[in-house]
């Protein structure tokens, strides 16, 4: 690795002003993709900033009608020991205990997955599937982007020069509503995925017709994909595997997959329509117990 | 000369400082400035889990993490699991049970595991199982060291 400075601001104020110090950074949280993208000679930047020292990036916080604000650097594993996190935002609970090992799972974080914007990045499926926003904050003052409108390309987002994500926002939940995240690898811990896929399902009081419903597709193209139009599908609908057949058939169209040594096209878009079946199976599963 | 930093953390038990650059790895610190070379280094890359430390009672890759951000942490390494002379149960167990070939990846397996033990003393084998998963070991010994792991978790030491 090329000689570097680190920073490590205890607040935004500070951040910012790091920011605007004429250098090239990178952010430092959990450090499991940075270090080693800089190591390897992926990246190149005069500074890392270490975010970990600033109040609002560190912890978890309910808001007051019911949705959780996640600050982008907690680690995965502060998230799946939280027990009330645990029974209210089941979704969330699907990703943080698979992204790597253990050992991963003790520094990664939703901010950092997200900010490294991978195609295949495990969180954001289930973060898109959740309805979560950014809330990213500059010198100029903070601003709040829907997450499928946050990334532009493999690595790429829209993050500005002198922004940080500062937190993750899950938005409240509907009554009867249900969410859920898998992905396919080809064994049962440490990979990349294949295909993940997260959806949610919203029914009616009497749990008879969905009233909304949102999938996510990650791996089958640059970006993490938000299928608008398969949610769309099923509303009005009831909850049937005809019904979700369809929605998976929509999701497997808008999939764009390359071939590469983790699967191929024709692989990808079947997992596509299979995984996103069975996410809507086991959202409405949730949805019922909701 | 490259600027060094001075980091102050406490290392298996004791208050340290020690000069270091901002892009050394804690794995590099560790093994190159501090002499303390039981922390191995496998792939460098956070996949393998060989150079598995406690940090803040977390199990931690030190290859993926810098130096510097050690600053007032509390780090246990490999040197750290043994009381003296006295073998923590599951250096004792990995020996009784032959759970290992070659060594590289025992260190980080025997901290990673302790790490468990520290929060579950009585993990069923799907537990150890799928918390070990960030460990590799390629002279493929997984089942002799879940065995391990298990007895270490039936001993007196642990269990009480």
């Amino acid at each position: 690795m090329k000689e570097i400075d680190y920073l490590a601001p205890s607040s935004l104020d500070e951040a910012y002003r790091a920011l605007q110090n004429g250098k090239t950074s990178a952010f430092l949280a959990g450090g499991t993709d940075i270090i080693v993208q800089l190591r390897e000679g992926r990246k190149q930047v005069d500074q890392l900033i270490d975010v970990k020292h600033i109040p609002e990036l560190t912890s978890c916080s309910w808001t007051a009608d019911g949705g959780l604000a996640i600050g982008a650097s907690v680690p995965f594993a502060e998230i799946y020991e939280d027990a009330e996190i645990v029974s209210r935002l089941p979704c969330l609970i699907d990703c943080a205990t698979l992204v790597g090992g253990i050992q991963i799972q003790s520094r990664a974080c939703f901010g950092g997955n997200i900010g490294n914007s991978g195609p295949a990045a495990d969180t954001v499926p289930a973060l898109i599937a959740l309805g979560a926003t950014l809330t990213l904050g500059s010198a100029g003052g903070t601003r709040d982007v829907p997450l499928e409108d946050f990334f532009t390309g493999p690595g790429q987002n829209v993050l500005g020069p002198g922004e940080l994500i500062i937190t993750v926002n899950v938005p409240p939940q509907p009554a009867n509503s249900g969410s859920f995240f898998h992905r396919f690898i080809p064994r049962n811990e440490m990979d990349i995925a294949v295909v993940n896929v997260g959806a949610r399902i919203d029914l009616d009081a009497g749990g008879e017709r969905i009233e909304g419903a949102r999938i996510s597709v990650g791996a089958v193209a640059p970006t993490p994909l938000y299928v608008a139009a398969a949610g769309e599908a099923l509303v009005g609908e009831a909850p049937t595997a005809e019904a979700f057949a369809r929605a998976a058939d929509i999701a497997a169209d808008a999939a764009t997959p390359i071939t590469d040594m983790r699967g191929s096209v024709a692989q990808r878009v079947h997992l596509t329509r299979v995984l996103t079946t069975r996410a809507l199976d086991r959202a409405l599963e949730r949805a019922r117990e909701a | 000369m490259p600027r060094r930093a001075h980091v102050q953390s406490t290392l298996n038990g004791e208050e340290i400082d020690f000069l270091c650059e901002p892009r050394q790895s804690l794995l590099e610190v560790l093994r190159d400035e501090l002499g303390l070379t039981g922390t191995k280094e496998g792939c460098n890359n956070g996949n393998c889990g060989a150079c598995s430390v406690l940090l803040n009672g977390r199990v931690v890759n030190s290859c993926c993490v810098l130096g510097v951000e050690a600053e007032g942490a509390d780090v246990v390494t490999i040197e750290g699991v043994a009381d003296g002379e006295h073998l923590h149960p599951l250096q004792q167990c990995f020996l009784e049970e032959a759970a290992l070939q070659c060594g590289v990846c025992t260190p980080g397996f025997i901290v990673a595991a302790k790490a468990l033990l520290d929060n579950e003393p009585a993990p069923d084998e799907g537990r150890v199982r799928h918390w070990l998963a960030g460990n590799l070991c390629r002279c493929t010994g997984y089942d002799k060291i879940v065995r391990a792991v298990l007895k270490a978790s039936e001993t007196e030491e642990v269990s009480a």
